[in-house]
């Protein structure tokens, strides 16, 4: 990463945004749909994470489960719980799909935070596709399994007669808002986060604030952790009520 | 861009890094947004989350809720046990209790019976001594009149013999006859 000085300038140099390239593994060509780069790096430690955690970590199967086996029963009873409870009963057999999404973005957040890493999840073409992905699965879901009832779901029959246009129109543009929201919290929060690292991390430049930017990383670093849970928790949460709307449309 | 550097350096650099990438090596502006790299990421993504989800729905996830359901099961199953071994704990105590019941009336009764039986034969020994105590005493007054009849016989004669002498010491003319019949005159008398 070019995080020196470029060159000329005594000065402080910031590139909170160098951290955020892509750029290909080997050599130096051009960036094709096809060329592993770092992100693909980082997205496939992130894969071999969940395979170490719930594949090898469970290969026991034992009733009193080892330690590894342990970590890996409480991410699924803990998913498996919010998938319930939020989307109820028919909602569980979605059940893998809100795994994947949860442990995909919760082992992105976390071993983005091994300095000199990538962070597949503050790039907005990833949250996009994981944004939209949930967008118009659920819009799909809705449709298949409630027909034109769907709809229903903009059309508030609790609300005054005058009333219930407006907030139709209200309704649908929140409806369409929702995989953008969903998207960029997450990449906004993975992105701030780093960058504000990277900004303290250039302070240390100067001597005599190195001790307080160290100190303000530390902070920082131990705020992004709970960041990178939250937004994993926030993400997979929103998913089950997207589709608890789109199995219930019902309000 | 790199404007400086030789033609061929600057084609290489501009397809390397795009519109996203400054000739040195810096970001312009933000590289999450950069569309050239779009496609890459998607590709990766949809790679990656697709192998994510058959490692789990057709590997990990059946077998945790598998497990799980077991947990479940042996957890059920034991405390079922237990719950029967306790009843059973209970039956046993409840048996146990029954049977010390019993087994204290057994003894009642067993030492009532040997006490009646030990009172019927001290019955019958003192039945048998006080007919054996009968049969002696018995026995011993006919000794006694038998003894006191010989006394009488013996006083008789004693009394004929010494009033003989004493007719003789006296100097009288004894006849056996007439003493005889005197004595026993005064003998009933």
């Amino acid at each position: 990463m070019a995080t020196e000085a470029d060159g000329a300038g005594t000065g402080l140099v910031f590139h909170p945004m160098d951290q955020f390239i892509v750029k290909p593994l080997f050599g130096d060509g051009p960036v094709m749909w096809y060329t592993p780069t770092n992100a693909t790096l980082w997205m496939m430690i992130a894969l071999l994470c969940v395979v170490a955690l719930f594949v090898l970590g469970t290969r026991g199967r034992a009733i009193i489960p080892t330690r590894v086996q342990s970590v890996a029963e409480v991410f699924y009873g803990f998913i498996y719980k919010m998938v319930e409870d939020v989307t109820g009963h028919d909602g569980v057999k979605y059940f893998p799909w809100i795994m994947t999404l949860f442990l995909f973005v919760f082992f992105s957040n976390m071993l983005a935070l091994i300095p000199k890493a990538f962070a597949p999840t503050s790039q907005i073409a990833v949250t996009a596709v994981l944004g939209f992905g949930v967008f118009i699965a659920v819009t799909v879901i809705g449709f298949v399994k409630n027909g034109a009832a769907f709809l229903g779901m903009f059309w508030m029959k609790d609300a005054p007669l005058f009333l219930r246009p407006i907030i139709a129109v209200i309704e649908v543009i929140s409806y369409f808002v929702r995989p953008v929201s969903h998207s960029i919290r997450l990449a906004g929060n993975i992105t701030a986060g780093h960058a504000v690292v990277k900004v303290f991390a250039a302070f240390a430049g100067i001597a005599v604030i190195a001790p307080v930017s160290i100190l303000a990383i530390t902070a920082i670093y131990a705020l992004e952790v709970l960041v990178a849970v939250i937004q994993a928790y926030v993400f997979t949460i929103l998913t089950c009520v997207y589709l608890k709307d789109a199995l219930h449309p019902a309000h | 861009m790199a404007t400086e550097t030789t033609a061929a350096d600057a084609a290489h650099s501009a397809a390397e890094a795009g519109a996203c990438v400054g000739a040195n090596g810096s970001a312009i502006g933000m590289p999450q947004l950069c569309v050239d790299w779009m496609p890459n990421q998607v590709f990766w993504l949809v790679v990656t989350l697709v192998v994510i989800y058959f490692v789990l729905s057709r590997i990990a996830l059946p077998r945790i809720g598998s497990v799980l359901a077991e947990r479940q099961g042996t957890i059920s199953n034991d405390l079922a046990a237990a719950e029967e071994l306790k009843l059973r704990a209970v039956e046993a105590e409840r048996a146990y209790n029954e049977a010390l019941v019993q087994a204290r009336a057994n003894a009642n009764k067993i030492v009532a019976d040997a006490k009646a039986e030990i009172q019927k034969e001290l019955d019958a020994a003192l039945a048998k001594a006080d007919a054996d105590i009968a049969a002696k005493s018995a026995e011993s007054e006919a000794r006694i009149a038998e003894i006191r009849a010989g006394a009488m016989d013996a006083v008789t004669i004693v009394a004929k013999d010494t009033a003989k002498e004493l007719v003789l010491a006296l100097g009288g003319n004894a006849d056996a006859r007439a003493v005889t019949a005197a004595v026993s005159a005064r003998l009933k008398g």
